[in-house]
């Protein structure tokens, strides 16, 4: 790890003030540090943000949940509120990681993590996302792991976030303070695709601080479910992963319906669209089915992660249908 | 040693380890794994892979498991560590440890400060109680000699010792 300077500010005005280019804010530190010790990160300065005010979880006017950006994603997803109106949350968070990293990871924190392309990760070879311009050997590389959607000649990087899954169908907000004061960022605009800049993982600006996360009150809680799809059953990345949400009606019809994949694309998808053109139609397998194959119509495999296009729709499937039985046997 | 200033880039900080206090100067960028092995010699705690990914170096901190090669020292200033060093009192092993011996729960040993360390992490977390959930609940820790199924073994007999899962 190279020489930082360190400082812990005592006001979230103070840490937005020590912010800019040669500076990276830290709490948990599970993904800076790695990216440090690879020196993929080399921040001449490390503000350390553990002293903010960040750690609560509360309630909200609306009847929604506020959730403190320090707060740690393990006592995000055993938060009794969380546990019994967010379901789809805890069990996304809990996908992710292990128990240590869980206990040391922060809620922004898990919204800024990197991806985990091995390319990105050696910093000996080129990486459009680490060093802009210098090339993509992950188009021609190993790619097993990497987009299937959304990707640009410039970067096939996907997010690594679970947590971020269900956040994306949850329609949470991102709650944001800079310079300039704060602002609220929803989740589907918070990360972005690659594009020819796949430098920036997010819409961010240099001196703005994730303080909170809010998410609107439950469209769904027993009718939900995140499967999770990776080649050993604990403590790996996804290759594919699904957050499924469903409203039935009493006719057996859609009433609301949701979906975000993990693993596939350089942010959580969703297609809105999509989603409301399912309302009134059966709430059966054949439907999900017919879901699924419009949500990957885009798809576009590079050499080796085809089979994940098949996967992904059979995950879709199997997550709505679980969500479905969740519904019926709380 | 007193009157040699202290480099600018050293910062002081307060660590309880094994329930002793210990004043240091440390630079940011030292990791907890590197001042508990390499500063104060407890050498119990393992350095595998150093990025989090196979848990040898888990310690408590603050009561709660983390992975010392992730945490920057001086950001711990204040805080309660407890290591694998700090678990028996006196001649008496901790109920882990004494699980892992009955359970020949080990080939090289060289992971087994971190799995004992995380199982009493998990212990105070409350949530695991099958098999099944002992095994998710341990999947931070690796063992490359494949001694899982004995570790599994320990941890699941030791687990009631351990004031049990919370209500």
């Amino acid at each position: 790890m190279m020489p930082f300077a360190y400082s812990k500010p005592d006001s979230i005005e103070q840490a937005v003030q020590q912010a800019g280019p040669d500076a990276r804010f830290i709490a948990g530190g599970t993904n800076l540090l790695d990216l440090m010790k690879e020196n993929v990160e080399r921040p001449a300065r490390v503000i350390d943000i553990t002293g903010l005010p960040l750690r609560e979880v509360r309630t909200t006017a609306n009847g929604g949940l506020q959730i403190g950006a320090l707060v740690s994603n393990a006592e995000l997803a055993w938060h009794l509120d969380v546990e019994a109106r967010y379901p789809l949350l805890s069990q996304a968070i809990l996908a992710g990681a292990s128990p240590q990293l869980r206990n040391m990871a922060s809620t922004g924190g898990n919204l800024l993590q990197r991806t985990r392309c091995h390319y990105f990760y050696d910093a000996a070879v080129p990486c459009n996302k680490r060093a802009p311009g210098s090339g993509c050997p992950a188009r021609d590389g190993l790619n097993r792991q990497h987009a299937i959607l959304g990707a640009s000649e410039h970067c096939v990087a996907v997010h690594p976030s679970d947590m971020c899954v269900a956040l994306a169908a949850l329609e949470a907000r991102v709650l944001v303070h800079g310079r300039q004061g704060e602002r609220e960022i929803p989740f589907a605009d918070f990360h972005r695709l690659p594009g020819a800049t796949p430098e920036r993982d997010n819409c961010l600006a240099e001196d703005e601080l994730i303080v909170a996360i809010a998410l609107p009150p439950p469209p769904f809680v027993a009718c939900s479910h995140y499967l999770k799809l990776r080649d050993r059953a604990s403590y790996a990345f996804a290759l594919v992963s699904v957050a499924a949400g469903l409203v039935v009606a009493d006719d057996n019809s859609i009433a609301g319906l949701r979906v975000a994949l993990g693993g596939v694309a350089h942010k959580p998808w969703r297609d809105v669209g999509l989603e409301r053109s399912m309302l009134g139609r059966p709430a059966t397998r054949e439907s999900y089915a017919a879901f699924a194959d419009a949500l990957l119509r885009d798809a576009r495999p590079l050499a080796h992660n085809a089979f994940k296009i098949t996967l992904a729709k059979n995950a879709i499937i199997r997550a709505l249908t679980q969500a479905q039985a969740a519904e019926e046997h709380p | 040693m007193s009157d040699v200033p202290s480099a600018p880039n050293t910062h002081a900080i307060g660590l309880y380890i094994n329930g002793e206090q210990h004043h240091l100067q440390v630079p940011p960028w030292l990791t907890l794994l590197d001042l508990l092995r390499d500063e104060l010699d407890l050498v119990g705690t393992k350095k595998g892979c150093d990025h989090g990914q196979c848990g040898a170096c888990t310690v408590l901190r603050n009561g709660r498991r983390v992975n010392a090669c992730l945490t920057l020292a001086i950001m711990c200033d204040g805080d309660e560590l407890t290591t694998i060093e700090g678990l028996a009192h006196g001649d008496r092993l901790h109920p882990l440890q004494q699980a892992f011996i009955a359970h020949d729960a080990f080939q090289c040993g060289y992971c087994t400060p971190g799995q004992i360390c995380s199982a009493v992490g998990m212990a105070r977390e409350g949530r695991a109680r099958s098999r099944a959930q002992i095994q998710e609940a341990m999947s931070g820790n690796l063992c490359r000699c494949g001694a899982y199924s004995n570790i599994v073994a320990a941890v699941e007999e030791a687990l009631p010792q351990m004031g049990g899962p919370r209500p």
